[in-house]
């Protein structure tokens, strides 16, 4: 009896040690590229060419300079991407929440066949009406504009059922009658009360929300023609482009500064990243 | 007090109405114009008015049975998914068993979630040229490592061969994914009755058995959510494949949705075929969204039911504690 508890005591150890040293593998796996990435920023195309490294140089000044000479403009990208992001972001989490109040809070003859009717067209791809969306934002001058890539986050029908489902778990509609007792109207309702009461899935989707647009290269790539407007995305594919054939240096500094920005905010918030992640299930 | 008079259901009108506005505007209406352009002769740079094609489903034949070029992508989706879907979900499985199995007692589980999530959040643009550069010819950062592990002599040129090609495509998006998969899947078994795990302890399972016979059944939901969420995910890749060969090599990693793209936007203005395209990805879309709505569907009905009930039982016990 003794001896089998031993060999199931050595067992588990041996089992543990595995499973850490494949976990500690696969974090490697997703840090290396990245650290290549930000080590080969700093270092000269010859360096580079020579091989490996995982330390830094001290080319860093040099390869930014290279990388700002050529039509790379990451600050103009950052803003455009900021302005679209941020924008698409309030409307998203403002009007989606608005949606699901009015889902929750009030029963209407049409609840049950609209919420049906969002779980309907939740995963419907942005591809599948591409064209047409060009030819109409061409149609009223629309290309070229920042508003065809915010406007349409108004409704955002996964957003929606997230929404709902917290609603559904949290709202107590007593809180709705004491306002009404007081005397507030419905609007204002949703803006002073309910509206904080959902800050923390709002705070949530807001993150997701922000990222999703932050890395969106489909629509912007083919309705943005114009270098002003270039996003974040659309700067990285010039780096694919003939004018950085082999300044190697330079694309690894244009890909580290597309990707610092996110890898601030994630280190800053990884914790309800992760949080939301569980939570939602959504996938993009 | 309260005023019973006033009727509130309009509110839900109100509320729901700029949903619906902007959905009407900036989905349903593109929709439906792709859908009709699809049946026209819509093309070149210069606008036209919509003519509807003398035998309006010519474009849709064309592609399904001429298209070589569509033909291909459909396939290398199919291809490029199902290649990053199975490891996927196999080591999302294997890591949820071990992190929520309660004998190994894994520790340091955040960190490492947040290592293995990390690459989802980062733009797939920018990991796509990253790739690129990684793997490049002669001498790229995976070159050099192959050198200095003595796995090859000469410099190999990855991203000429079709298969590597393909292959790493696939790793990327596998790499980019799993994390994701598997926080999803943690979350589903934390989400089961422990007290299941606990008469199946005293019944004396061992760790696999548990696995495979009280895990695994209970996240069948979860697995065909994830399922289906990749598989229109997959149908609708895009910048993976695009910024990291352009389809290449010999059109072996063209995508459907860059075939879309390529048709309409790169110079040739061939927007009918887009559409057509277009079309038959939204078809496919909307079959498996079907099916996951089917799916999906009956477990929130009984969720809702059951919050009813917990909120007529709480209002009379409520009641019961006034009197």
């Amino acid at each position: 009896m003794e001896k089998i508890k031993e060999g199931s005591a050595v067992a588990l150890r041996i089992n543990r040690t595995i499973v850490y040293v494949v976990c500690i593998l696969l974090a490697l796996l997703s840090i290396l590229p990245f650290w290549i990435m930000f080590v080969n920023a700093t270092r000269s195309t010859a360096e580079i060419q020579a091989g490996l490294s995982l330390l830094p140089s001290t080319h860093m000044m040099s390869n930014l300079k290279v990388l700002l000479d050529k039509s790379f403009d990451p600050l103009q990208g950052f803003m455009n991407s900021f302005i679209i992001s941020g924008s698409a972001t309030l409307l998203t989490v403002y009007f989606s929440s608005l949606t699901a109040y009015g889902l929750v809070a009030y029963s209407w003859k049409l609840r049950q066949p609209f919420f049906t009717f969002i779980m309907a067209v939740m995963l419907i791809p942005a591809q599948a009406s591409s064209i047409g969306f060009y030819q109409f934002m061409y149609k009223i001058h629309w290309t070229n504009n920042l508003l065809p890539l915010i406007l349409p986050a108004i409704a955002a029908p996964a957003v929606v059922f997230f929404m709902r489902q917290y609603l559904l778990g949290t709202l107590s509609l007593e809180i709705v009658e004491a306002a009404r007792v007081d005397g507030s109207g419905e609007f204002k309702t949703f803006n002073r009360i309910i509206l904080p009461l959902m800050m923390p899935a709002i705070a949530t989707q807001a993150i997701f929300a922000f990222v999703a647009n932050w890395n969106n290269l489909f629509m912007p790539l083919i309705l943005l023609t114009d270098k002003s407007k270039y996003t974040m995305p659309i700067m990285v594919s010039l780096l694919r482009g003939d004018i950085y054939k082999t300044e190697f240096g330079s694309i690894y500094m244009g890909l580290a500064l597309t990707a610092l920005p996110l890898f601030i905010v994630y280190f800053l918030l990884s914790r309800y990243i992760i949080a939301g992640v569980a939570l939602g299930g959504v996938k993009e | 007090m309260r005023r019973k008079g006033v009727n509130y259901s309009r509110y839900g009108y109100y509320f729901t109405l700029p949903f619906v506005l902007a959905f009407l505007v900036f989905s349903l209406y593109p929709i439906l114009y792709t859908a009709v352009i699809g049946f026209t002769n819509l093309q070149g740079i210069i606008p036209k008015p919509l003519e509807i094609l003398d035998n309006p489903f010519q474009n849709f034949k064309d592609l399904i049975l001429e298209n070589a070029s569509f033909k291909k992508s459909l396939v290398n989706t199919f291809i490029l998914w199902i290649v990053n879907f199975i490891p996927q979900i196999g080591l999302a499985l294997l890591l949820t068993a071990w992190f929520t199995n309660k004998r190994l007692n894994i520790k340091g589980q955040g960190a490492f979630k947040i290592m293995l999530y990390m690459p989802n959040i980062i733009t797939a643009s920018t990991i796509a040229v990253l790739f690129s550069s990684l793997f490049a010819y002669p001498m790229g950062p995976v070159n050099s490592l192959f050198q200095l592990l003595g796995w090859s002599d000469a410099p190999i040129f990855f991203l000429q061969d079709k298969t590597t090609a393909r292959g790493i495509v696939s790793f990327i998006q596998f790499w980019m994914w799993y994390g994701n998969t598997m926080i999803i899947l943690i979350a589903g078994v934390m989400g089961i009755n422990p007290a299941i795990f606990e008469s199946a302890a005293i019944d004396g399972a061992n760790g696999w058995q548990t696995f495979f016979k009280i895990t695994l059944p209970s996240l069948r939901t979860i697995m065909l959510y994830t399922l289906i969420t990749s598989m229109i995910g997959g149908l609708t890749m895009f910048d993976i494949p695009q910024l990291f060969l352009q389809g290449g090599p010999d059109d072996s990693t063209l995508t459907t949705s860059m075939f879309i793209y390529g048709q309409a936007f790169k110079g040739s203005y061939m927007y009918n075929r887009a559409a057509a395209a277009s079309m038959i990805l939204f078809v496919i879309a909307a079959a498996l969204s079907a099916i996951l709505f089917y799916l999906m569907r009956d477990r929130d009905a009984a969720k809702l039911n059951k919050l009813i009930k917990q909120q007529k039982k709480a209002e009379r016990a409520a009641m019961k504690g006034e009197v």
